[in-house]
């Protein structure tokens, strides 16, 4: 076998084994690199799968060479690729701009530690993308998600320790209620590999079972991906966490789980459109949408009271949440492109304010609002990517953020709904608020007279942010990339049709009857 | 009506246990006792799937040499479980060990003694 038809495996794989290796590097500064090294190679293979998929289109790879559905199989296919880029891209971003800010918040007998989270952490996420198995995604949701729990509690602040607590108790729910969820799908139609399930949901759609399964799978993956009546977990989790931590869960493992319900529910449910089918709310708007709205406007709202500016702009991922499942919830080419799109942009967006409020904590301390008159002038090269970030969350024309709700905006009015499109631009106002007010204390108030003068970020935390920064306002101009991406996916997930599937039965039925019939070995 | 309440007797233990778990996490105040519940819950999860797998009079998947057709009980399940198991192991343990850090820095294991203390920690900063 070739390296190229490797590389689904390699993709998860090879982060897995390196984690426990970062324990022998006892020097942070070396397993610092050697973990850096390792999020390189991991995007590599990301970025070298985009392009065999843009090239062969999907395929798939059986782990051990046991054929699918005996076997657990990885698929890759276009909404893959677009969502292992953008976790393995932005995993390394973070990763080049850690080193600084973990030495300064993290015990240093800890650092060797934290690598060996980040990269289970990051394994995780990207094995529940690749894979094509849904129980073998459960384990990777665990995977991610109790590494994620510990990196929460790495936090300086004792109330670190609740937020992680509170988060593991609600992230075990959620994932329980998922096990449940594919264990009656399992009990009616007796596989677990995606592509199966999808092949024989559609003779046990009417069943009690796969109703109450899809029950099930809808609150546990809402908990997980923090839709709004569930989100009590993330606002904690993302304040207390160690600023890189905070960069890397906010940009990445929300948009993991998204993905999890756009793949549960438009290809392995989707030939009995369970999404369409979930109980209406209010006429016609489906339950999911009227949430995403409500997340939309209470989100931005409860962001705008917010002293501390890390919960602020974990309020802002909750609305920002609320976008991504209204462009999915409206079930149409338009609508998913907007919804995957805004995954993509919401990454950088995010990614990029956090890493700047990161380097504001480095040299400011805890970043509250009335410790920050001045601070663009105070730091000005690290202040000016977080107001890029910023102006790309409200969607200022030119930015990423403004494609994103562009697109939302548009699809809403393809299908005449005009309640989303207004709560799109509502919200938006919102963001203006809190943004605004940040920006008045940073640029219109002098910094105080006895204020110490301080240094900008190191060099290596401040290139990761200008790359985002500057990626935020490439992809609001230049669209081919994630507009391209998000499109061919979003048509290839609504299109969905499972295969043929294998021809043969189950081995030990067919070597039995050949026995039988044959009689000679 | 007496068949659906016997008959299917495990899944009723499943139910109960299930619902007795999820009370005790959301009900229950002290932070042990909410790991104990998520136990209970996940512990109902193991017991639906075996349950699913399990065939009356089946024996385990070994293929017997004779050839006599043996009715088999369905192994897959068992297994998932053991997976499962080990997930709801490192899940526990490191539920226990963020309680006692919270005990040590907080001083309490109870949920309102702690949002107490914490109200008056967002007050100072």
């Amino acid at each position: 076998m070739s390296l190229i038809q490797n590389l689904p495996a390699l993709q998860v794989v090879l982060p897995l084994f390196a984690a426990p290796l970062c324990l022998f590097l006892r020097h942070p500064r070396l397993a610092w690199l050697f973990a850096l090294a390792v999020g390189g190679a991991v995007f590599a293979i990301a970025v070298s799968l985009t392009m065999t998929v843009g090239e062969v289109g999907a395929f798939s790879y059986e782990m051990g060479g046991w054929a699918a559905p005996w076997g657990i199989e990885y698929v890759i296919d276009p909404l893959d690729t677009l969502i292992l880029c953008l976790v393995s891209g932005i995993g390394l971003l973070v990763l080049l701009y850690a080193g600084p800010s973990v030495e300064a918040e993290i015990p240093r007998g800890l650092i060797p530690q934290f690598y060996v989270l980040y990269l289970l952490c990051l394994t995780g996420l990207l094995g529940m993308v690749a894979t094509g198995d849904v129980f073998n995604l459960f384990v990777f949701l665990e995977i991610s998600s109790l590494s994620t729990y510990a990196l929460v509690a790495l936090g300086r602040d004792p109330r670190a320790q609740t937020a992680a607590y509170r988060y593991l108790i609600l992230g075990s729910l959620g994932a329980t209620f998922y096990v449940i969820g594919i264990g009656l799908l399992y009990m009616m139609t007796g596989t677990l590999n995606m592509e199966d399930l999808a092949r024989l949901i559609p003779e046990v759609a009417d069943t009690r079972t796969v109703s109450v399964a899809i029950a099930f799978l809808a609150v546990g993956l809402s908990l997980k991906l923090a839709l709004f009546p569930l989100h009590k977990w993330l606002p904690a989790a993302y304040t207390y966490a160690p600023s890189v931590v905070t960069a890397f869960v906010a940009a990445t493992a929300t948009k993991v789980a998204v993905y999890v319900m756009v793949r549960i529910f438009f290809t392995v449910l989707g030939p009995i459109d369970a999404f369409q089918t979930l109980p209406a709310a209010v006429h016609e708007t489906q339950v999911v949408s009227f949430l995403a709205i409500l997340a939309m406007l209470s989100g931005s709202a409860v962001a705008i009271f917010q002293p501390n500016l890390k919960r602020l702009f974990a309020y802002s991922s909750v609305a920002q949440i609320g976008y991504m499942m209204l462009g999915i919830s409206m079930v149409s080419v338009t609508g998913m492109t907007a919804g995957l799109v805004h995954m993509v942009n919401h990454a950088m967006i995010k990614g990029t304010i956090f890493m700047a409020l990161g380097a504001l904590i480095l040299r400011l301390g805890w970043p509250r609002l009335e410790r920050l008159d001045g601070v663009g002038y105070r730091m000005p090269v690290t202040f000016a990517a977080f107001v890029i970030g910023a102006l790309s969350l409200i969607g200022v024309p030119g930015t990423s953020g403004f494609i994103s709700k562009l697109y939302l905006v548009k699809a809403a009015l393809e299908d005449q709904h005009w309640i989303m499109a207004a709560a799109v631009v509502l919200s938006s106002f919102l963001a203006i608020i809190y943004v605004w007010k940040i920006l008045e204390v940073a640029y219109m108030r002098s910094p105080p007279a006895d204020a110490a003068p301080v240094r900008e970020a190191p060099l290596i935390m401040l290139a990761p942010l200008w790359i985002l920064a500057l990626a935020n306002l490439y992809f609001g101009l230049d669209t081919t990339y994630t507009i391209g991406l998000s499109e061919s996916a979003a048509e290839f997930i609504l299109n969905y049709t499972p295969g043929e599937g294998p021809g043969f039965e189950h081995p030990l039925l067919t070597g039995h009857g050949a026995a039988e019939s044959g009689g000679t070995h | 009506m007496i068949e659906t309440i016997l008959g299917l007797y495990n899944y009723w233990i499943v139910i109960v246990l299930m619902m007795a778990g999820f009370y005790t996490v959301i009900a229950r105040g002290n932070l042990a006792k909410k790991i104990i519940g998520l136990n209970i819950f996940q512990t109902s999860v193991f017991l639906l799937y075996i349950t699913m797998g399990y065939v009356r009079g089946g024996t385990a998947p070994i293929v017997d040499p004779s050839g006599e057709a043996t009715l088999y009980t369905n192994p897959l399940p068992s297994v998932l479980i053991l997976t499962a198991i080990v997930v709801g192991i490192a899940t526990t343990a490191l539920g226990l060990a963020l309680a006692v850090r919270i005990r040590e820095s907080h001083g309490t294991l109870e949920e309102d003694e702690i949002l107490a203390i914490e109200d008056r920690m967002d007050g100072e900063h």
